[in-house]
């Protein structure tokens, strides 16, 4: 049985952190070089925590299965980060960040970690900006701002439309120091296999080399996951190709409590399918939405028109319509769910229907091409690459994909998962943004993670370790063991022989999770949906052809085994989906909404995080870990 | 509205660093004007594993531009030649039926071939961690608008930072130089006040591990700016020569003094 105590400090949300910070334990000095952290993944929460870890003296070990850590999928984020500094004085402030992002996630998050992160969203600009992140400027130097969906407010920095890739870039360079000056230890093209828990705690790690296929254990005194979200289980998303669930999964198996593998956010702009060949879909970012405004034909006479051809009174602008004082900049999920609806009612536009309009030609007509191009170039010409259209003469056609999870390895306030030991941060986690994530807040959350956050919380942990007993001897049982079944594992993708590729596999599981757990979901559809994933799942146990050897570079062999784990993890999706018979954020149960189609929540039975707990050879089980609002009124989101 | 090619690839065959490649010969048809190049390399390996054949080993990741993993020299030119744009962006709407297609992996001494078209770029990784960085410990930052920039140095250091490490600047240039991705680099902390303080000793750290990694000499050729698909301005590398040739006058190595204390 898993344990469930969040620690979440005493006291008022606004002195918890504070409280926290003096309360947990601290590791001298002089013999902070005597622990060992393995650090997964390096983007914005891993890299950043491998670094800052290093400057305070750990002896660090990093991997990514990248070439190289800049290249974390941390890179591709578009749009900004937020932070409450309200340099715009225009009535921001830790609190209403704070709000905002409990309102935001619909609910369903933590009031003491969300307002810890709000708490250190200054810092992170400070030290993001000290670090030379360009970010944009205005003419006297001063930071420049702008705003995302469910926001009031102008809170987010950026650095033109690749906000992401200068903060990655940031993270990378503090990174890099630390690996120059030896205090921490790279390991790029490495693929963490599995975690290893030695009497109840992770000690280490088994790891492939992906270059020459050797796999090898790794000991620490405390490993970390940062290993991002698992939206590629639907084939299609945003995410990079690589971006996989195995880490947080394998390290669920291994007793790491799952909390709400449910919760995945549809982003609503981006660029629609073209056809079967399509490899992943490609976000446009939200920040379009400032200038951009979303319609479709009033009438089905009109689908088929060109743009240009349809008068202004014949277009319904649905957002500006639904959501008055949102309008276009309505948070992700609502906004998805209107373009869904929209195209179901067939009023979608372009090939098969699945799409609409995000229209520039009143922002064109108002501030000029130029000003618009400087504030969009990048993503305007990204479009046209993709598309073979030019958005500053016709309006882009976007559509809702997957872009991001909420759901992750549960953790409790210091960050640790139900193994202790075991760390979690980022994306992987499931802590700061409930049902919905708001724009701007996912590179908030992985740098507040790894910058400010975990070198505090491992401290706690690591004093309480004795720097020589309790370092497993990588070479002793406790790791051979582990070594021996990931072996076994890859073996057997290697020697089932069969026909149909991996990509076939993900992708039929891809279209069964879209269709039955995506952006709504029935109960008829979820018991629907586990009915065939464990048939598609026993298919690729004994059909899929896996070409290539173990003890060399094949990156058949590395997709084999995400999408092995995908193939169970899909099932708990739709078991989590199933049980909670409510709508919230992105979880939308088309069984539980209001009479205008809008999600709606049931407190009284769901105001919780869902924690699964893997059981082998049996059902998971599910736990509970009860959500308690003191701050924020529980009620029902509207942006109207 | 999407037409279909029939193309004819050769492709850099190369099971591993120690064995010769070749280039092999493959019939791809049907494949959609919509795809990106990517996508078509996804066609082909779905052909070979059919037939029993070992897949074509490329980099990728974001496959939208920004990750800088993808790669291929197609047709004799870094990610095929289209202007700013990258291999996985490169669409297929470029190519014309029956065309017929040379991709090879990056050609360079200092990016040694792993397999097929992944070719070794753990050289720039060296580079920046000589001193691609500004030393600012986390939690030491002073209030952001505390060093103001002015408009026109952020947007600068920014045009600089854009650059995604791919290495088609190196493929590109006849001397294998990694000129434009170090300037790079350095332009985009030197154009910024928080970059002046290891300013000279930055530059020639940085240049010296370049120069120790392989890589050939920069002769002004300029084919790296062509081919950049972040069109990094070449004029990074003239204020990197300036910054050099100041440096080696100036800065002499760094010496560690105790100041006593204690």
């Amino acid at each position: 049985m898993i344990s469930l105590d969040s620690r979440i400090p005493s006291g008022p949300v606004e002195q918890k952190w504070s409280k926290a910070k003096f309360d947990l334990k601290l590791v001298n000095p002089a013999n902070k070089r005597k622990y060992k952290v393995i650090v997964v993944g390096s983007g914005l929460a891993g890299g950043a925590a491998a670094a800052t870890l290093a400057e305070l003296g750990y002896d660090v070990a990093c991997f990514c299965f990248q070439d190289s850590p800049r290249r974390a999928h941390s890179i591709a984020a578009q749009g900004g980060i937020n932070a409450a500094k309200n340099y715009q004085n225009d009535g921001d402030s830790i609190h209403r960040l704070f709000y905002d992002t409990v309102k935001g996630g619909d609910f369903r998050a933590r009031e003491a970690n969300v307002h810890r992160l709000a708490e250190v969203s200054v810092d992170i600009i400070d030290q993001c900006a000290a670090m030379g992140v360009p970010f944009a400027r205005e003419y006297g130097g001063t930071l420049a701002n702008r705003s995302f969906g469910g926001a009031q407010v102008s809170r987010t920095f950026y650095a033109r439309g690749q906000t992401g890739q200068q903060l990655l870039l940031g993270v990378y360079a503090a990174l890099s120091r630390q690996i120059g000056s030896g205090k921490v230890k790279m390991f790029p093209r490495t693929e963490m296999l599995d975690v290893v828990v030695d009497n109840g705690r992770a000690v280490g790690i088994v790891a492939r080399d992906l270059v020459t296929g050797e796999i090898k254990s790794h000991s620490a005194h405390a490993v970390i996951l940062a290993t991002g979200g698992y939206g590629n289980v639907f084939y299609l998303s945003t995410n990079a190709k690589g971006c996989n669930v195995t880490a947080t999964y394998r390290a669920h198996k291994k007793g790491a409590g799952f909390a709400n593998p449910c919760f995945t956010q549809i982003h609503p702009t981006c660029i629609p399918v073209s056809g079967d060949f399509q490899s992943k879909l490609t976000l446009m970012s939200e920040s379009l939405r400032n200038d951009g405004r979303v319609w479709v034909p009033k009438t089905k006479a009109d689908i088929g028109k060109r743009p240009s051809e349809i008068a202004a009174d014949s277009r319904d602008y649905y957002l500006e319509r639904k959501y008055p004082s949102f309008g276009n900049l309505s948070p992700r999920d609502i906004a998805s769910r209107a373009a869904k609806e929209q195209c179901d009612d067939g009023r979608g536009v372009g090939p098969g229907g699945r799409g609409v309009y995000l229209d520039f030609a009143d922002a064109i007509k108002r501030d000029g091409e130029n000003t618009i191009r400087e504030k969009y170039g990048n993503l305007f010409e990204m479009y046209e690459r993709i598309t073979g259209e030019n958005p500053y003469r016709v309006p882009m056609r976007i559509y809702p994909a997957v872009h991001y999870t909420m759901g992750g390895l549960w953790v409790d306030y210091n960050l640790q998962s139900s193994i202790p030991g075991l760390f979690c941060l980022g994306e992987a986690n499931f802590s700061d943004h409930g049902a919905n994530r708001l724009g701007a807040s996912a590179l908030m959350q992985g740098l507040a993670d790894g910058y400010f956050i975990i070198n505090y919380t491992l401290g706690n942990y690591l004093a309480g370790l004795n720097a020589q007993k309790d370092l497993v001897d990588a070479k002793g049982a406790a790791f051979s063991d582990v070594e021996s079944s990931v072996k076994t594992k890859l073996d057997k993708l290697l020697g089932i022989g069969g026909k149909r590729s991996v990509d076939s596999f993900h992708k039929e599981l891809g279209n069964i999770m879209w269709e039955n757990c995506g952006m709504a979901r029935s109960k008829d559809s979820l018991e629907h949906a586990l009915q065939v994933i464990p048939k598609l799942r026993e298919q690729f146990w004994s059909d899929v052809s896996v070409l290539g050897g173990k003890d060399t570079f094949n990156q058949s062999l590395e997709k084999a085994g995400r999408v092995a784990d995908f193939l169970e993890f899909g099932e708990l999706m739709c078991k989590d989906a199933l049980v909670r018979e409510e709508s919230c954020g992105g979880h939308f149960r088309v069984e539980h909404q209001t009479p205008d189609g809008e999600a709606k929540r049931d407190d009284e039975k769901f105001c919780h995080a869902a924690v699964w707990e893997y059981v082998e050879g049996s059902e998971p089980v599910r736990h509970v870990e009860p959500l308690v609002f003191e701050n924020v009124k529980l009620a029902t989101r509207s942006y109207k | 509205m999407s037409d279909l090619l029939d193309l004819t690839l050769h492709v850099w065959r190369q099971p591993n660093p120690k064995t010769p490649g070749k280039l092999v010969t493959y019939k791809v048809q049907g494949v959609s004007t919509h795809a990106s190049f990517l996508e078509m390399l996804d066609i082909l390996n779905e052909q070979l594993n059919a037939k029993g054949e070992e897949p074509v080993a490329f980099d990728h990741d974001c496959r939208e531009g920004i990750c800088g993993t993808c790669s291929l020299m197609i047709n004799g030119r870094p990610h095929g030649g289209q202007r700013a744009t990258t291999t996985c962006q490169l669409h297929m709407r470029v190519f014309r039926n029956n065309d017929e297609i040379w991709i090879e992996p990056w050609r360079a001494a200092a990016f040694p071939v792993i397999k097929d078209l992944c070719v070794d770029r753990t050289a720039f990784d060296r580079v920046i961690a000589a001193g691609g960085f500004i030393t600012a410990n986390a939690g030491s930052a002073p209030d952001a608008n505390d060093v103001l920039v002015p408009k026109e140095s952020a947007d600068r250091a920014m045009d600089a930072a854009a650059c995604i490490g791919c290495g088609a600047c190196v493929a590109a240039c006849p001397n294998g130089s990694a000129m434009l991705f170090v300037a790079a680099k350095l332009a985009h902390l030197h154009h910024l006040p928080q970059g002046q303080s290891e300013k000279e000793h930055r530059t020639k750290s940085m240049v010296g591990v370049m120069d120790a990694a392989g890589f050939g000499n920069c002769s002004n050729h300029y084919e790296c700016e062509a081919a950049c698909p972040k069109q990094i301005p070449r004029d990074v590398m003239a204020l990197t020569n300036r910054d050099y040739a100041k440096a080696a006058f100036i800065h002499r190595d760094r010496e560690t003094k105790s100041d006593g204390a204690g």
